[in-house]
């Protein structure tokens, strides 16, 4: 580098006297890079804006306890309880997490404590293209494959959307966050850990479950609280697979309808600006958020701590 | 550990305790069904994979053919019909996005890394974007709608490309300043020294050394947070992706119609030649993100053996 720099630019090029257009440009530079970073305050500050302003409208309209405790879904007949969509998106939520939690639990012990290392950096990334696969091809596989396969073996009863066929491919869409996340905790226990509970006799399934597992448990709860988080926001899933009928109380094996799926379903339609309809996916999304933002929270605490410890 | 001591007195009468099993053979016969198990669960992600693709390529293959890249949808004659408006949209909204959330990303991602100093505000900047990360992609859709929309409806002209694009790049932007920052972080500090040592101002050291140094890492971000962008269908839904139109896309202030979207609508309609086209627009997308995503991991595994 050195001696092709002496043959093409003298010294003279290459020295710049200290200036104040340099000075200047230093703090213009540091404005603008400054103002990047303060965009993700108004990304939040927006969102919180533009939900609030609706939902205020919608709560005009519609007392927030009647929103908050009716079990009656019905916008065209005036009727807006949300939980039969809470319902619907836990549903699909605690299905979801049956899955991912202990396939995606036992997949990081695996990737951590069992793989060979060049299956792991083959495994890693395999699970990266799970985690990148469009949601509607997930809704289209739950819609077209899992539910006729539960009818013709085990739920002959199984309505055509149902909770239960959304839920499980949710639950495949998890694993890689969960596994992913549990990973790098379990990683992170010390090997002297390790190497104490093979001093003590301990076989590798006890040192795994015993004594690494439960020093990760911290960022494995986080793990878990931002599965919860992906599934109750997952959009599409739910919207192709579990239906548009809302449904408080209904079975796995039935159709319902979740948050995220209510929204879809009345951008879909031509809803005009200012009708309770269109406010009232607004108030949905409120809910959601604040469900979420929660989830999220609890999460970023619990990765806080396990960090502390080691 | 004091808990376990505690155990371990009370226990001090018999042979060991409950948990203790003497027999080796049962604890290895244990082991081997636990290493069984989680290989297992390792292996289930990758088997459903398998079996989608399977499953896509099957229904999908009677579509799929040239003129399926290169045909408007049609309600008429819907086994001529093809995906042609919905990938020039799902272009335009990956070039704009590209456009948008690239330069604004590593934007913030040098400023916290490089610039900021641990204040109360610059930590609050932090878990915010950790949190943004988490929003439900349908919720910035609602954001969207809200602000570009209708506020904004002068300047993006509604629910144009341009509106799309700029709702998704809110959603991938804590992506790539996660990426981005932590390919910053790797760079050493004797780096930056040297620069400094030279006399360099802080942004020709960013410019000339961090920056370029720190792309390959930050580039597997971007690819990665680039396909989820053009793969999402719940957002650009909200702030209105034409289901049909009779033109393509030319300029950003245009309609669209994406890939995604259009596969929906294909998988909503109940007749089984729509479900084929919607199969078959999986497999054109699926195709695309594998490609996209291999690129970026090999990227990432090359970047991080040098490293």
């Amino acid at each position: 580098m050195a001696i092709r720099a002496e043959g093409t630019r003298s010294g003279a090029d290459v020295w710049k006297r200290n200036s104040r257009g340099r000075e200047l440009r230093e703090r213009v530079v540091k404005i603008l890079l400054m103002a990047c970073a303060y965009l993700s305050i108004f990304t939040t500050v927006g969102i919180v804006i533009v939900l609030f302003e609706e939902t205020s409208r919608f709560f005009l309209k519609v007392s927030p306890v009647e929103f908050l405790t009716s079990t009656q879904w019905a916008p065209p007949q005036g009727e807006f309880g949300v939980l039969p969509l809470v319902y619907g998106t836990l549903m699909a939520t605690v299905i979801a997490i049956a899955v991912a939690l202990p396939v995606g639990l036992l997949t990081a012990i695996y990737l951590s404590e069992y793989a060979p290392r060049n299956l792991r950096r083959w495994l890693k990334p395999a699970l990266e293209i799970l985690a990148g696969v469009p949601t509607v091809v997930y809704g289209y596989f739950a819609l077209t494959f899992i539910t006729p396969f539960f009818r013709d073996s085990l739920f002959s009863g199984i309505e055509s959307f149902n909770a239960i066929s959304a839920g499980l491919i949710m639950g495949v869409m998890i694993i890689p966050t969960i596994a992913s996340v549990s990973e790098d905790a379990i990683y992170a226990v010390p090997l002297s850990l390790r190497e104490g509970a093979y001093a003590l006799g301990a076989t590798r399934r006890e040192t795994a479950t015993r004594i690494v597992v439960p020093a990760a448990l911290s960022g494995i709860a986080a793990a878990v609280i931002l599965g919860i988080s992906r599934a109750i926001g997952e959009t599409m899933i739910v919207t192709i697979a579990m239906g548009a009928q809302a449904n408080f109380g209904g079975s796995p094996l039935q159709g319902m309808q979740a948050m995220t799926a209510y929204i879809v379903q009345v951008v879909g339609g031509e809803t005009p600006r200012g009708s309770i309809t269109y406010e009232s996916i607004f108030a949905v999304g409120s809910a959601l958020f604040l469900m979420t933002l929660t989830l999220n929270l609890a999460s970023y605490w619990f990765v806080r701590r396990y960090r502390e410890t080691y | 550990m004091v808990r376990d001591s505690t155990k371990v007195e009370r226990q001090e009468g018999g042979v060991g305790g409950p948990d203790f099993k003497a027999s080796m053979s049962v604890r290895y016969g244990l082991d081997r069904a636990f290493t069984v198990l989680v290989t297992a669960a390792a292996l289930v992600g990758l088997v459903v994979l398998a079996l989608l693709l399977a499953d896509v390529v099957r229904d999908g293959s009677s579509m799929l053919s040239l003129e399926f890249l290169t045909s408007f949808p049609s309600q008429v004659f819907p086994e001529n019909g093809g995906i042609y408006p919905a990938l020039i949209g799902s272009l335009w909204l990956l070039a704009l996005t590209g456009l948008i959330s690239v330069p604004l990303g590593l934007g913030a991602a040098v400023y916290l890394e490089e610039y900021a100093q641990d204040t109360r505000i610059n930590r609050v900047i932090e878990i915010n974007i950790s949190n943004l990360a988490g929003v439900p992609s349908v919720i910035y859709g609602l954001l969207g709608l809200g602000i570009f929309v209708e506020l904004l409806a002068p300047v993006t002209g509604g629910g144009s490309v341009l509106t799309g694009a700029l709702t998704l790049s809110l959603l991938i932007l804590p992506v790539i300043i996660v990426a981005t920052r932590e390919a910053l972080r790797a760079i050493p500090g004797s780096i930056r020294e040297g620069g400094y040592a030279l006399g360099a101002t802080r942004w020709e050291v960013i410019w000339s050394h961090l920056l370029p140094m720190a792309l390959p890492g930050a580039l597997t971000g971007i690819i990665l947070a680039l396909s989820r962008a053009v793969g999402e269908a719940a957002p650009i839904l909200v702030v209105g992706v034409s289901l049909y139109q009779t033109y393509t896309t030319a300029g950003p202030f245009d309609g669209y119609m994406a890939l995604p979207t259009q596969i929906y609508d294909w998988i909503s309609r109940p007749q089984q030649v729509f479900q084929d086209s919607a199969a078959a627009g999986i497999v054109v997308a699926m195709v695309v993100l594998l490609v996209a995503n291999s690129f970026a991991i090999w990227l990432r595994n090359r970047y991080q053996q040098r490293s």
